[in-house]
């Protein structure tokens, strides 16, 4: 699976308040909190971000609460990966069990640049920026965690196999 | 060779062999915990696999974030994961009168035990590590996997330890020391690893400020904060238990990632800056910063134990005018605790306001939300953009002493600057 998309960038340390905050947890809707996905971090970012987009943070991206509003907002906005330095470890468990990709890499955290079109190779966690012609490799995904993905998250993987 | 605490309790929980740091593990799981917020999504997954809950009596329901019900969408919710809870007979399942801040009222009803393998669908389940469990935050996802079969995938995580010497300073408690500590380690110092607590100060503390310290450990971005049972964990959980518990010690050769030292007494009373709980500083450092608002309460500082220091200082003396000073208790318990000791007229007399309890305003919910420019000291656990209300308002993080002695003065106050 491709996934080709425009760089939207952040800092280190975002935070899950800044990506969905908690005064939308109210409800679980998707589609209500993509409408507010980043909002603390960058307001206008849920109405300018396009399908397929990608982002890019630095280090501890999701740190803070376990709200799995944080993933499911970020995939119902239209992103289609987040790439980062590295994740906080909630988000990180969060994001495979949900399905949304996420990849570490230092060297594309620290390169790629705000508006850079990007290609993503999920299966082998190849980064190409398509605006710079760079590429990257990402630190590759536990054996495990590649299974989750396969199933279509944790759930699909219980109801396949019969257990985790 | 030898295992830390992190490793004996994983290994007790699985039929996998390697516990190597890094492997993945299929875990059984003693307790699944979720509120308000993440039991909806929880539910519904579970809902979609159409089976029975694996084992009703280790779920647990608490309806803490948003109530009393702030909106009617919060109500909503609320009433999904209620109608939930008495189809499935969820075997804990606290609402109303009945309800806390959920990582006070677990350890208080003896829910949650030595040597116990805790998920729960909220970051700060963490907080039980200081009874010598190893307790994680996960997603919704996860706890309804754990509602389905009771068990639950983990990395097995490297240990941190952290030993704190000496004797504590005055005015110096739980809080002042994890938040030293994320101040040196920083809020990813900690990443996918264990926090394993201990020393001389550590046994010096009461149980309550070693759940303080153990509650913060995710905002150094670890997994579990663990502090090892000793005689006084023994004594808070032997009348509350109602199932048998282990209590388990590093090995004297358990491998470390680093272990680091901490003399207490270089340790004064700490604020966390705005906007990420690492901007913590001494108390002299401060400045001077005017405050709009105290909040007194939370997972983190809301045990009688808390009320306790903050009645110290305010009694015969009032809030500053111009400041709202908050006291949340965190459980009917502790509520009820503080009304026939006499904190709770002693807060009332001094101009405070008494608020049920709730996790309300610690994440931005309701019930003291800041406005544009205001600025709150709060004994909660985080000081993010937004945390408590407008993302142009500020939160600074410290304990119950420094909160009670900065409502009295109007600025961010050492309890020495107030009490002679």
């Amino acid at each position: 699976m491709k996934l080709t998309g425009t760089v939207h960038r952040f800092g280190n340390d975002v935070d899950t308040d800044a990506i969905i905050p908690a005064r939308y947890l109210n409800t679980s809707d998707p589609e209500h909190l993509g409408r507010h996905c980043m909002e603390d971090a960058d307001p206008s970012f849920a109405s300018r971000v396009s399908k397929g987009d990608v982002i890019v943070a630095g280090k501890n991206f999701g740190c803070g609460s376990s709200r799995e509003h944080a993933p499911i907002a970020i995939k119902a906005c239209g992103v289609s990966c987040v790439i980062a330095s590295s994740f906080a470890r909630i988000f990180f468990r969060n994001s495979f069990n949900m399905g949304l990709p996420i990849f570490e890499s230092d060297e594309a955290s620290a390169e790629i640049r705000e508006g850079d079109t990007v290609e993503v190779d999920a299966s082998t966690g190849l980064i190409r920026d398509l605006t710079t012609g760079r590429e990257y490799r990402a630190r590759p995904i536990p054996a495990f965690m590649q299974e989750l993905i396969e199933d279509g998250g944790l759930m699909e993987h219980i109801r396949k196999r019969g257990g985790i | 060779m030898g295992m830390t605490i992190a490793e004996k309790i994983l290994a007790a929980h699985t039929d996998a062999g390697d516990l190597e740091p890094g492997a993945i593990v299929k875990v059984r799981v003693d307790v699944a915990l979720a509120n308000d917020i993440t039991a909806p999504i929880a539910i519904r997954e579970f809902q979609g696999a159409e089976a029975p809950l694996a084992d009703p009596d280790m779920v647990v329901f608490v309806l803490d974030h948003f109530t009393p019900n702030k909106d009617i969408a919060s109500a909503n919710q609320c009433k999904m994961v209620r109608d939930f809870a008495l189809a499935h007979g969820v075997g804990n399942f606290f609402d109303g009168g009945e309800a806390g801040v959920e990582h006070a009222l677990l350890p208080e009803k003896g829910l949650v035990l030595p040597g116990d393998l805790i998920i729960g669908a909220d970051s700060h389940t963490c907080t039980y590590g200081a009874l010598g469990a190893f307790a994680t935050g996960v997603g919704s996802t996860d706890l309804a996997a754990a509602m389905l079969t009771s068990h639950a995938w983990m990395k097995v995580p490297e240990s941190m330890k952290f030993v704190f010497t000496g004797e504590l300073n005055p005015w110096v408690g739980g809080k002042d020391l994890v938040l030293y500590l994320i101040g040196k380690i920083g809020v990813d110092g900690a990443l996918y690893r264990v926090l394993e607590i201990g020393g001389p100060a550590i046994s010096a503390l009461g149980v309550s400020g070693r759940l303080t310290i153990s509650n913060m450990a995710i905002e150094a971005g670890a997994k579990a904060g663990i502090i090892g049972a000793d005689h006084k964990t023994v004594e808070y959980v032997k009348d509350r238990a109602q199932r048998p518990y282990t209590v388990y010690e590093s090995d004297p050769d358990a491998r470390y990632f680093s272990v680091t030292e901490f003399d207490c007494s270089n340790i004064e009373p700490q604020v966390a800056f705005p906007h990420l709980p690492e901007n913590s500083r001494g108390i002299s450092e401060t400045g001077e910063v005017r405050i709009d608002q105290v909040i007194i309460g939370s997972c983190t500082n809301g045990r009688i134990e808390d009320l306790r220091e903050a009645a110290q200082i305010l009694k015969g003396r009032k809030v500053a005018r111009g400041v709202r000073c908050i006291v949340m208790p965190a459980t009917p318990a502790v509520y009820l605790q503080a009304e026939n000791e006499g904190l709770v007229k002693t807060f009332l007399e001094a101009g405070a306001i008494m608020g049920p309890p709730t996790c309300g305003p610690c994440l931005g919910g309701h019930m003291g939300i800041l406005a544009k420019g205001e600025k709150a000291v709060a004994t909660t656990n985080r000081n993010f953009v937004g945390r408590m209300g407008d993302t142009g308002s500020e939160v600074y993080l410290a304990g119950p002493y420094v909160a009670a002695a900065s409502a009295v003065t109007g600025k961010i106050s050492s309890p020495g600057e107030v009490v002679s």
